[in-house]
């Protein structure tokens, strides 16, 4: 049985701050060899996982989702209303996903202030500024001061929306589509999407028209 | 609780590092932990909210200065010591003292494969109907849990909108003790204004997803 003591809990992390070895890789190898004895991890499983984010686990599999909305309106249209049941189209799954237009007047921005929550099936590891208390404490309150650091310069005219991901559903922003890609076939439009646009970090895509093409 | 952790809105934290390499782990250890966890058995009263808090529990200066993944491993060395299954000399050493038993075996590397991609649900019905409907402005509570919540401090005592139902899910504030049971949740939108003194005016909103618990009629 558990004991759901947070005094606990902090008291313990004192003593393990006090016994572990300071290097992280270190505390990483002991750890899974400890798990093993312990019969409570099989190497070979946190293998196939490591062998899955290096192969399948990734912001390829947002730039699908992206692309696909770009050619099939009636993929967009169900992509809006239920983003769980029409991502399992392209053979991807996420929980409980929402996606987000951005638009002429809307732009979308993803955060998690308290963890980093994260559509990570869709856009892999979240990058380490994701998960740092500078963008975590600022997206919500100075957002449109966030993006500039990002070089993304949003109108007045355009709302910004934030969404802090305080529960289990994950969000993916839905950037548009940039001019000069008539008749680009789906893959193609794939190469274009950014893992920064998905999250809402960057907004127009013309920049990467040219690199692709 | 009102913790480290809870960071929206907090100010000095300096710029952000918006050069970073889009690479997904920056060291092999990472990829290691990450995957350790999907691979890891679980005690049957472990929930994510229960890691999110231990995580949360992490001494403050530890918490913004530790790398990420080894916040990880030092959350779950606390819940595997907290849970009796391993001791911290154990942990530091990667020994063991004594072995456990009456656990089924660990996940394979097979079904580890199959789990890839796919993600557990939080939602589930309920017989209940939700307390707030579409567009309905609401007010969030003062009044949260010392343990774990999910309704971070700046958005607390604030009036938002209502622009999302999204049916019962897991409440987290709860799980995390290990108590399950299903609330409605709900997308509620907040202006900025609302939230932070320095915007008088603005179109650009924060929204969060809250639990019938961090909600209540205006």
């Amino acid at each position: 049985m558990t004991k759901h003591d947070s005094d606990h809990i902090a008291h313990l992390h004192d003593e393990l701050h006090s016994h572990l070895p300071s290097e992280p890789a270190l505390r990483a190898k002991a750890l899974e060899s400890l798990l093993v004895e312990k019969g409570l991890v099989d190497s070979a499983a946190v293998d196939a996982w490591v062998e899955a984010y290096s192969e399948d686990i990734g912001p390829k599999n947002g730039g699908r989702i992206v692309a696909r909305s770009w050619v099939d309106p009636n993929f967009r249209t169900r992509l809006f209303e239920d983003a769980s049941e029409a991502i399992k189209e392209l053979g991807l799954e996420q929980g409980h996903l929402v996606a987000k237009e951005n638009t002429e007047g809307t732009h979308n921005l993803i955060v998690c202030t308290l963890c980093s929550c994260y559509p990570m099936g869709l856009l892999g590891m979240a990058p380490t500024w994701y998960k740092m208390a500078a963008y975590r404490s600022r997206a919500v309150r100075d957002p449109r001061g966030v993006l500039e650091e990002f070089g993304v310069v949003v109108p007045g005219s355009t709302r910004v929306r934030v969404w802090d991901s305080t529960a289990e559903l994950r969000y993916l922003v839905v950037p548009q589509r940039p001019a000069g890609t008539d008749g680009w076939d789906e893959s193609r439009l794939a190469g274009l999407v950014t893992r920064n646009s998905m999250i809402g970090t960057h907004r127009d895509l013309s920049d990467r028209v040219q690199s692709i093409s | 609780m009102d913790g480290i952790h809870d960071l929206g809105g907090r100010h000095g934290f300096g710029k952000i590092e918006v050069d970073e390499p889009e690479i997904q782990f920056h060291a092999p250890y990472e990829a290691r932990v990450r995957s350790m966890v999907h691979a890891i058995t679980q005690a049957p009263d472990w929930s994510v909210d229960w890691f999110r808090h231990c995580r949360e529990l992490i001494n403050p200066v530890d918490y913004l200065t530790r790398p990420y993944f080894d916040q990880w491993i030092q959350a779950y060395s606390a819940m595997l010591v907290n849970s009796g299954w391993a001791t911290v000399e154990e942990i530091a050493s990667g020994q063991a003292a004594g072995l456990l038993k009456g656990l089924p075996p660990p996940i394979t590397a097979e079904q580890a494969r199959a789990s890839v991609l796919k993600e557990k649900r939080f939602d589930a019905p309920v017989d209940a109907e939700p307390v707030y409907s579409n567009t309905e402005k609401v007010r969030t509570v003062m009044k949260v849990s010392n343990g774990h919540t999910r309704l971070p401090m700046y958005a607390r005592g604030k009036t938002g909108q209502v622009i999302d139902y999204h049916g019962a899910h897991i409440f987290a504030d709860a799980m995390a003790l290990a108590e399950k049971r299903y609330e409605y949740l709900y997308t509620i939108e907040f202006s900025l204004a609302e939230l932070w003194p320095e915007v008088d005016e603005s179109n650009d909103t924060v929204t969060l997803d809250l639990w019938e618990s961090h909600l209540e009629a205006v």
